[in-house]
């Protein structure tokens, strides 16, 4: 039997998008697999030598509210601060590792973190933000592997 | 009831973790022994039984019992 391979794309940076590449990614590395995760657009904040997760339910209407909120006012001042707060003391209150442990099981299971040059370019971001064990390439790097992958996800 | 070579207690943790500490602390033992997981995720019957499947590990045993979940898995 050979390695199976994962391809995943990460393309979100919010606390709440970083879980599925990263459970999926961390959990694909316990199987034994080979796993590459290629980080572009907002999916670079989530290689970033320091985390700092923002989360927003504008514009996320499926977020759970404990009662309604309008829209209105969940754009005031503040509040999607609030909200972030208790996402974050969910997590903690329920257990659900954080982001920067499965980020660090990724690493300790051999997942390889690439980093999209291009958007690291295009928004100014320097090499030096971004952790020591992340990796820098290009689309190419990315289809090079994934076409010999057996699974291939794009978040 | 518990004669397993390592023991290791995933009780509280959440998805993925109780496969990922498993993945760690059988990565410490040698072929043939045997680690018996405890956890309460209730998701984590079917998942160690995949990663079982996937791993080549040998499920033992599998079984809830008063609201938590008992595996036996003998490395392979």
């Amino acid at each position: 039997m050979s390695t199976k391979k994962v391809a995943i794309i990460a393309s979100r940076g919010t606390l709440d998008w970083a879980y599925p590449p990263f459970i999926l990614a961390s959990t694909a590395g316990a199987l034994g697999y080979d796993v590459k995760m290629f980080f572009t657009f907002y999916g670079l904040e989530l290689i970033k030598r320091d985390l700092d997760l923002k989360f927003s339910s504008l514009g996320n209407p499926a977020v759970p509210m404990p009662f309604p909120v309008p829209t209105f006012a969940q754009s005031l001042p503040g509040v999607q601060k609030l909200m972030a707060a208790a996402l974050k003391q969910k997590i903690k209150k329920k257990n659900v590792a954080s982001i920067e442990t499965l980020r660090q099981l990724c690493l300790e299971a051999g997942v390889e973190l690439i980093g999209c040059q291009m958007t690291i370019d295009l928004f100014d971001y320097q090499r030096s933000d971004f952790m020591d064990d992340v990796t820098i390439g290009g689309a190419a790097t990315f289809l090079a592997y994934a076409a010999d992958t057996d699974i291939n996800l794009f978040i | 009831m518990n004669d397993a070579d390592v023991t290791l207690d995933a009780r509280g943790l959440s998805c993925p973790m109780p496969i990922l500490r498993t993945k760690q602390a059988l990565a410490k033992m040698t072929s043939g022994q045997t680690l018996h997981v405890i956890a309460t995720d209730p998701g984590s019957m079917k998942d160690f039984d995949a990663f079982c499947r996937a791993t080549g590990n040998v499920l033992q045993q599998s079984r809830a019992e008063q609201g938590e979940f008992h595996y036996v898995l003998r490395k392979a």
